[in-house]
C-alpha cells in the first residue's frame, strides 16, 4: 500500500507537459509568453517542454521563436512550424503529434491566458486525478479584463443560451486555456468535428458525454494587448451553427 | 442508444404540454376556468423570458473586471523584456 503510493507520487513528480502555443502574428506576445511560462514553470518545478506551431506568419515571429530556442534550449522550446495558415484545429493535432508529455495543456499565445493559472490547474488535476480541467471566466475569482458592454453582453448570452440547452457542468465552453490528459485529448479530438472555436465548445460537451471527469480553476482573461482582436458577425453566425449542432448530436 | 439533448427537450415540452391540454380538458365547465389556465404556454415563456434577461444582465453587470491582473500583466510584460533583451533576444518593436 505504502509503497503504491510512493510510485504514484513518484510518477506525479516526473509528470511531463507538454504546453501548446499556436501561433499566428505574435511576434510581440511570444516572447513574454514563453519567459513567464518559463518562470512559473521553473516556480512550480514543473517537467515541461513547449511546442510552438507557427502557421508561416508574416510578422516573423518564426524568427524570434528561434532566438528563444536558442536562448532556452530545444528540450524546453520545440519548433514544429507550418507553412501557412491553417487554422486552430489541425495546429493542436499537429503540436500533439510532436509531443513528448503526458498532459498537454492548450493556450492561446496572446497573453490573454496568463501562465501563472497553468500550475494551479496542475495542482487541481493531481488532486482529483481529473481527466481535463478547464479555466472559466464565469465563477469564483475568473473575469475579464478590456470588454465594453456589448462584448460582454454577447458573451453572457451565449453562454447562458448554451448552459440552458445542453446543460454541460461546465461553466466556461468556449474557454481555450485548459489541461488535458494526452490520450483523453487524443480520443476526444477523433470524436470531434467542429472547427474554430465551436471546437473547444464540442470537445468539453463531447467530454462530458464520455464521463470524463473535469475540474475547473477560475482564469482572469485580459484582452490582448499586441494585435488585432476581432469578435464579428461571423463568429456570432459560426458559434450559433455550433450551437444548434452540438444540440442535435449531444 | 442515448438521447440526444434535442430529443430530451422535444420529449419534456410534449409531456408538459399534454399534461396542459389534459388539465383543460379534464375541466367539466371550461368557460369557468381561470384564466391562467388557458394562457399557461405563454405566461410560461414570458415568465422564463423575463427570467433571461434578468439573469444575464445581472452577470453583465457583475463580470468581475481583473484590472489588477491586467496591472499585473503590464509589469511583467516590462520586466520580461528587459530581462529577455538583456539575454540577447532582439525585439522588433522598441518600447
Ligand atoms: N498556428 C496557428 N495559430 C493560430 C491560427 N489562428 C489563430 N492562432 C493563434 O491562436 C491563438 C488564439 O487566436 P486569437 O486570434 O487570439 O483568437 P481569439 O482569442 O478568439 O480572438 P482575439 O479576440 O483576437 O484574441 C493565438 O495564439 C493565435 O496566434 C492559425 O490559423 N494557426
Ligand atoms: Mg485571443
Amino acid at each position: 500500500m505504502n509503497s503504491s503510493i510512493k510510485d504514484i507520487s513518484k510518477q506525479i513528480k516526473y509528470n511531463k507537459y507538454s504546453i501548446l502555443l499556436p501561433t499566428y502574428n505574435e511576434v510581440e506576445n511570444l516572447p513574454i509568453i514563453i519567459w513567464l511560462i518559463i518562470k512559473y514553470m521553473d516556480e512550480s518545478n514543473l517537467q515541461y517542454e513547449i511546442i510552438v506551431i507557427d502557421d508561416g506568419s508574416p510578422d516573423g515571429t518564426f524568427a524570434m521563436a528561434i532566438q528563444l530556442q536558442n536562448l532556452y534550449g530545444k528540450d524546453k522550446i520545440v519548433l514544429r512550424p507550418r507553412t501557412k495558415k491553417m487554422g486552430l484545429g489541425t495546429a493542436y493535432i499537429h503540436g500533439i503529434k510532436y509531443s513528448t508529455g503526458s498532459f498537454i495543456v492548450i493556450m492561446d499565445a496572446d497573453l490573454s491566458h496568463h501562465p501563472k493559472f497553468i500550475p494551479r490547474m496542475i495542482k487541481k488535476q493531481k488532486l482529483y486525478d481529473y481527466d481535463i480541467v478547464t479555466g472559466t471566466r464565469y465563477c469564483g475569482k475568473g473575469g475579464v479584463y478590456g470588454w465594453d458592454f456589448r462584448r460582454k453582453l454577447i458573451s453572457r448570452g451565449a453562454n447562458f443560451i448554451t448552459q440552458i440547452m445542453l446543460r454541460p457542468g461546465v461553466t466556461d465552453l468556449t474557454g481555450s486555456f485548459r489541461l488535458y490528459k494526452k490520450n483523453v485529448l487524443e480520443e476526444l479530438i477523433k470524436s470531434s468535428v467542429s472547427k474554430g472555436y465551436v471546437f473547444q465548445m464540442e470537445i468539453i460537451v463531447r467530454a462530458r458525454q464520455l464521463y470524463y471527469t473535469i475540474g475547473e480553476v477560475p482564469i482572469s482573461f485580459v484582452d490582448r494587448v499586441y494585435g488585432e482582436s476581432k469578435l464579428g458577425s461571423s463568429e456570432i453566425i459560426q458559434f450559433i451553427k455550433g450551437l444548434l449542432y452540438l444540440f442535435a448530436t449531444i | 442508444m442515448r438521447m440526444t439533448k434535442l430529443m430530451e427537450w422535444i420529449l419534456v415540452g410534449l409531456l408538459v404540454l399534454s399534461s396542459w391540454i389534459a388539465v383543460l380538458i379534464g375541466k367539466p365547465n371550461y368557460a369557468n376556468l381561470n384564466w391562467y389556465y388557458k394562457w399557461f404556454p405563454v405566461i410560461f415563456i414570458f415568465l422564463f423570458a423575463v427570467y433571461a434577461v434578468i439573469t444575464v444582465l445581472y452577470r453583465v453587470f457583475t463580470f468581475n473586471n481583473c484590472k489588477a491582473a491586467a496591472i499585473e500583466l503590464q509589469n511583467q510584460i516590462k520586466e520580461a523584456r528587459a530581462d529577455l533583451e538583456s539575454k540577447g533576444i532582439s525585439f522588433k518593436k522598441q518600447l
